[in-house]
């Protein structure tokens, strides 16, 4: 049972600003992106109040990307190195993309590496490995991690990546489905598509849907009936 | 002599009409604009983002960068000449300074937040409505901050203290200019400065007086930062 | 970090489109506001699709040049603010911002936009000086156009201050306009592999082989070019770019606030 001096400021699913109270009593948790302030919970960014419980956490609405293990990006080769690739990702950090990685190939020493990526080329790519100080590997072994050849990349709030995708990544299914264009979404925020130049646009135009409406509920049957609307 | 009404007719502790809108430069990862009475400023975020040269990174943290302009049309007389001058070189510091202890950049090592802050028009109050603009470019980036930042300048003309100097006031000669940087919500104070003459008993209804304003200010932040999030009544 | 592949970009301009979806030689959608700046005798603020350009016109009291003595002064600068693009650094204005100087800059003074003579006080003494400070709030394709336009803008919305002697007084504005000429507007047109079109987007800008300005006169007169692009135009292309020009200069006039 709650203590009765527990008491929660905001609503479940509200935007919040830094700094403002969202619940006072020592009975509610700070959870991500929220700290204690003596007896208050307070929001630490700006963001969508998300309450389970009494753990109160925020959802953030906007910021850059930060580079997690294991996440899928798209990049941008950037350099060519002795033995492999810098890789530019919409961030801070840029990454290294090593040869072993690369390839399964014998490449000989001395070997021209641009046969293999080019300065200027796209890829996906999977972090492997982050350092405290954001040094960053990437690899190409994995399934559909490649070389994007063609298409046309844009770039979308990070944080909105997870709606983009939706959940086992239905939402981009849907997308895919009703337009027919090839789509890669980067947990970088940058998307990539290849296809008819009107399916194209749908596309751009259904991802931006999702940007402006993912923070208000009932956003997978909004989007289908946009598509659907936009005869897709 | 006695200060007996304001040149503009407003009450002592009146501020000027504030504007404010987020999301105005779409470039930026974060930027607003911030306009009280006839002073506009616009504020743009980029970062946390790579930092050149090196020997600049500090591999702790991300660091914070500031840059404050008048446009060249902006002043109150002649055009004032691109490039900077040692007063916006200050201001840039002092803006840091107001901003920085809001901030928490640990996670993004050897990286910059750079804030560029442009006015095209001036009356006086650009630092504090700068740092006004900042603090709300900075929350719609999504940096991780504690609270906002506030600021308004307080004055003395001749015996009145008076909320929010514009132009005439201060530039009245027998004046002093209190410009404040305050966290509303926890009453912090992050900038003082002040150039005139005042009593410490002044000091005391100065601060009261920041209070009450910032407190103003923060609810147009607030209402802003809001504003930019579509309602489930606009899509249903 | 927006990108399109060259020939994802040629399969939409060959379907008669930008990547947007709009024409080729249609403009993104635009908003002009003037007087935006009470501490210019003169300002405007140009938005097209995303970019966004402020400008200010500034009138002072300055000597004539040695060679034109009964003529006033213009001046027009360009600052690409680091607030509006990420590749922009704080710092004097570099090529580029000169370069779009330039081109607006020759456009007004070859166009005859400004009665020079009547910005002359006293011969060979004194003369109006008039400054206008292009200002970026936000750079996404489309650059030049926008800052001609702001310029137009921003003069006819001009008032002169009041001044005695050579002391002009800021703080009192007469309802005197600037002797305004003609009206250019510079239009940019684009080339690339085999297509043309206005206003490109940032990706699209990319991809440029080649581009023509061409300043025009609200009377369809051409009064300044200038080829940009490391890509050799043939003699064709320019007649076709010049057409395509005059047609999207209409479009764009449209766009200017009638005077007050």
């Amino acid at each position: 049972m709650a203590k009765p001096e527990d008491v929660l400021v905001v609503k479940d699913k509200s935007v919040v600003v830094p700094g403002e109270a969202l619940a006072t009593g020592m009975g509610y948790i700070p959870g991500t992106g929220t700290y204690r302030d003596g007896e208050s919970v307070q929001a630490g960014r700006l963001g969508l109040a998300s309450i389970d419980g009494k753990v109160i956490k925020l959802i953030p609405l906007s910021g850059k990307y930060l580079p997690k293990l294991n996440d899928r990006v798209i990049g941008k080769v950037i350099d060519v190195l002795l033995t492999g690739w810098r890789i530019e990702m919409n961030c801070p950090y840029s990454s290294v993309l090593t040869l072993k990685d690369a390839t399964t190939e014998f490449v000989a020493r001395g070997a021209d590496l641009t046969q293999y990526f080019a300065l200027g080329d796209w890829v996906v790519a999977k972090i492997v490995n982050v350092t405290s100080q954001k040094l960053i590997d990437v690899s190409m072994k994995g399934p559909g991690l490649r070389k994007l050849q063609g298409g046309r990349v844009i770039v979308v709030n990070p944080q909105k990546v997870p709606r983009i995708i939706g959940k086992e990544g239905s939402m981009v299914s849907l997308i895919k489905d009703a337009t027919g264009c090839n789509i890669v979404v980067g947990q970088n925020g940058l998307v990539w598509m290849d296809g008819e130049p009107q399916a194209q646009l749908k596309v751009v135009e259904t991802i931006r849907k999702i940007e402006d409406e993912s923070h208000l509920t009932g956003l997978t049957d909004r989007i289908s009936a946009f598509l659907q609307k936009k005869g897709a | 002599m006695a200060y007996e009404k304001r040149f503009d007719g407003r009450g002592f502790d009146e501020l000027r009409p504030m504007e404010a809108k987020v999301g105005v430069v779409k470039n930026a990862d974060g930027s607003a604009m911030f306009k009280i009475g006839k002073t506009t400023a616009i504020a743009a975020v980029y970062g946390p983002r790579e930092l050149h040269p090196k020997f600049l990174q500090n591999p702790e943290t991300g660091i914070l960068r500031v840059d404050y302009n008048m446009l060249p049309f902006s002043g109150h007389g002649d055009r004032v000449k691109p490039g900077g001058s040692r007063r916006s070189r200050e201001i840039c510091k002092v803006m840091e300074n107001a901003l920085l202890p809001v901030l928490d950049l640990k996670d993004w090592p050897n990286s910059v937040v750079d804030v560029f802050v442009d006015f095209p028009q001036t009356d006086a109050g650009t630092r504090c409505a700068g740092i006004c603009a900042a603090s709300l470019a900075l929350a719609d980036a999504g940096v991780a901050m504690k609270d906002m930042v506030t600021a308004v300048a307080i004055g003395k003309v001749e015996d009145k203290i008076v909320v929010d100097l514009n132009y005439e006031e201060d530039s009245y000669e027998h004046g002093s200019d209190v410009p404040i940087a305050m966290l509303p919500n926890s009453g912090k104070i992050t900038v003082i400065q002040m150039d005139g003459e005042i009593t410490p008993e002044d000091l005391v209804v100065i601060f009261a007086k920041a209070e009450a304003a910032c407190r103003k200010i923060y609810d147009v932040q607030k209402a802003a930062l809001r504003a930019k999030f579509k309602k489930q009544e606009d899509v249903s | 970090m927006t990108h399109v592949a060259r020939e994802t970009l040629l399969a939409s301009l060959k379907a008669g489109m930008h990547l947007d979806g709009r024409p080729l030689a249609a403009y993104r959608p635009i908003t002009v506001t003037t007087d935006i700046s009470y501490s210019a005798e003169g300002s405007a603020r140009v938005v097209v699709g995303e970019t966004d350009v402020i400008v200010g016109v500034k009138l002072a009291i300055e000597k004539p040049y040695p060679d034109t003595p009964g003529r006033g002064n213009l001046m027009v600068n360009v600052e690409l603010r680091p607030m509006s693009n990420p590749r922009f650094e704080p710092g004097p204005p570099g090529e580029e911002a000169v370069e779009v100087a330039r081109v607006v800059d020759r456009g007004i003074r070859e166009g005859g936009a400004l009665h020079a003579e009547e910005l002359c006080i006293s011969p060979g003494k004194q003369v109006w000086s008039v400054m206008i400070d292009i200002c970026t709030v936000n750079v996404a394709g489309g650059l030049i156009d926008a800052a001609g336009l702001g310029a137009l803008a921003a003069l006819l919305h001009s008032k002169f201050p009041e001044h005695t002697d050579d002391i002009v007084h800021y703080d009192r504005r007469t309802s005197k306009k600037l002797p305004i000429g003609t009206q250019p507007l510079p239009v940019t047109v684009f080339k690339i592999g085999d297509f043309f079109m206005v206003d490109p987007l940032p990706e699209e800008e990319a991809h440029m082989d080649a581009r023509l300005t061409i300043a025009i006169t609200e009377h369809d007169t051409i009064c300044a070019l200038q080829k940009g692009g490391s890509i050799p135009l043939a003699k064709e292309d320019i007649h076709q770019m010049v057409k395509i020009a005059l047609k999207s200069s209409h479009e764009l006039r449209k766009n200017i606030p009638r005077q007050k």
